[in-house]
């Protein structure tokens, strides 16, 4: 029986995002279904009733939430190809931290980036850049997270590239000109289609955020 | 391994350390509990943990593993001929982290959010979503546990674990705001579920006394009352 995969998903999301290069990595063929977040559908609904959010996976009819889950999922199902956790355990436990590390800051540390000024932002600013440099030192001297290819951590942070012009324009910020060896890493991961298909541009990102920062009125 | 082979650097009243000795427990591996004594914090924690500077840390070798769900799965997967922690379906598996994760971000934070309240409204509102994510996990019960024991079935798994841990601070909850959240005719299946996980043999040495417990929490109150105050 042919699997029937379906991804709900929201096209600047970097949680969905993370799915599609997992996906793609593997070469599986999915259904891609985008939200109205404002207008929720029915599907989504019952897929995800506890937190009514965006991405779910559906599997042959049964619905995977959270991404990093939907990530291990992917992996253990689809394991025949393009493994994204290693197989050492001590070394599983190191990536399923630092994926749980970008989860914890990066995305609520790069939201004040763009909602706060002032004193707040100079703070984020500051976390930030740290958060950065500590990815950066886990990274060392590896070509990826995963070594050699495409791993765990990499898929889990990639993502939040496309969200780097809105971070870095609403301030004074170059991600670029602290942590160069992070962009280098960046650009690698950005020559493999798996990850290039599966972002959006950047200047698209952007004119999104800058919508929602007008509706609530944020300046 | 030899007992000093495997240390949990952690504190009697983290529900977080729990998971770790709980999963210890199971697969029978003896280790060494180190009592973190905070104020400062040790040099073993912020050798160990330089990134979050928090318990519970498991030293296995000389080699730390942090973050409380990802060493009960590493015990999982190290000492594989024991008892299996988590279901080995990939579906089961998403299922349990969910709730996992569930238990973690929303529930056990509404929890401690009844601690924090600093009126009556915000506290009676902080109860109320308390009920409500019981009522939450009791559903996820009865829909994983399909009529045995245990979120996981026969014996205790990953999301008992996860879930189980914090029976201590809702019992003392429950105490210091004369509420019932264990309530028989609301939540059957946890009822049930709570003496069983708590009288399990790789439980029951680990589950902090509710009336000590108290204790700590008195302190931990008046600190988080007196951080709101001062906001």
């Amino acid at each position: 029986m042919a699997d029937e995969v379906v991804l709900l998903d929201f096209w600047p999301s970097p949680f969905g995002m993370r799915l599609r290069i997992a996906l793609a990595e593997k070469g599986i063929e999915y259904e891609y279904k985008d939200e109205d977040l404002r207008n929720k559908s029915p599907l989504l609904l019952q897929m995800n009733p506890v937190h009514k959010k965006i991405p779910v996976l559906i599997h042959n009819g049964k619905p995977v939430c959270e991404s990093l889950v939907a990530l291990q999922y992917i992996d253990e199902v689809w394991n025949d190809k393009a493994p994204l956790l290693p197989s050492d355990s001590y070394l599983r436990a190191q990536a399923r931290f630092w994926a749980d590390f970008v989860d914890k800051k990066i995305y609520d540390i790069g939201r004040k980036l763009w909602t706060t000024k002032g004193e707040e932002y100079d703070a984020a600013k500051k976390d930030f850049l740290d958060c950065i440099g500590l990815l950066e030192g886990e990274l060392g001297d590896k070509s990826f997270f995963g070594g050699e290819t495409l791993g765990f951590v990499d898929v889990a942070l990639i993502p939040f590239y496309s969200w780097f012009l809105v971070y870095e324009k609403s301030g004074n910020l170059s991600v670029e000109a602290e942590h160069p060896k992070f962009i280098a890493w960046v650009k690698r991961c950005m020559e493999k289609e798996s990850v290039s298909k599966s972002l959006p541009e950047q200047e698209k990102v952007y004119d999104f955020a800058m919508l929602i920062r007008k509706k609530h009125g944020i300046e | 391994m030899a007992k000093s082979d495997v240390k949990v650097l952690g504190a009697w009243p983290s529900p977080y350390v729990m998971r770790a000795r709980i999963a210890l427990n199971i697969k029978s591996v003896e280790y060494e509990l180190l009592e973190e004594t905070f104020a400062p914090k040790s040099q073993l924690l912020l050798q160990s943990n330089p990134v979050h500077k928090k318990i519970p840390v498991l030293i296995h070798g000389d080699k730390p593993v942090c973050e409380s769900l990802i060493i009960v799965e590493y015990i999982d997967e190290v000492w594989a001929s024991g008892p299996s922690i988590l279901p080995s379906n990939p579906l089961d598996r998403a299922t349990a982290r969910f709730w996992a994760a569930y238990v973690d971000e929303k529930w056990f934070p509404s929890l401690r959010g009844i601690g924090a309240a600093q009126e009556d409204e915000a506290r009676k509102a902080a109860i109320e979503q308390v009920a409500e994510g019981l009522s939450q996990m009791e559903e996820a019960f009865q829909k994983t546990s399909k009529g045995k024991d245990f979120f996981s079935g026969d014996k205790i798994g990953y999301l008992d674990i996860a879930f189980g841990c914090f029976l201590g601070w809702l019992r003392v909850t429950e105490k210091m705001n004369g509420v019932k959240f264990l309530d028989e005719a609301k939540i059957p299946g946890l009822v049930k579920w709570a003496e069983k996980f708590s009288a399990d043999p790789a439980v029951k040495d680990v589950m902090p006394e509710t009336d000590k417990l108290a204790e700590v929490a008195k302190i931990i109150m008046a600190r988080l009352r007196a951080a709101g105050a001062s906001k």
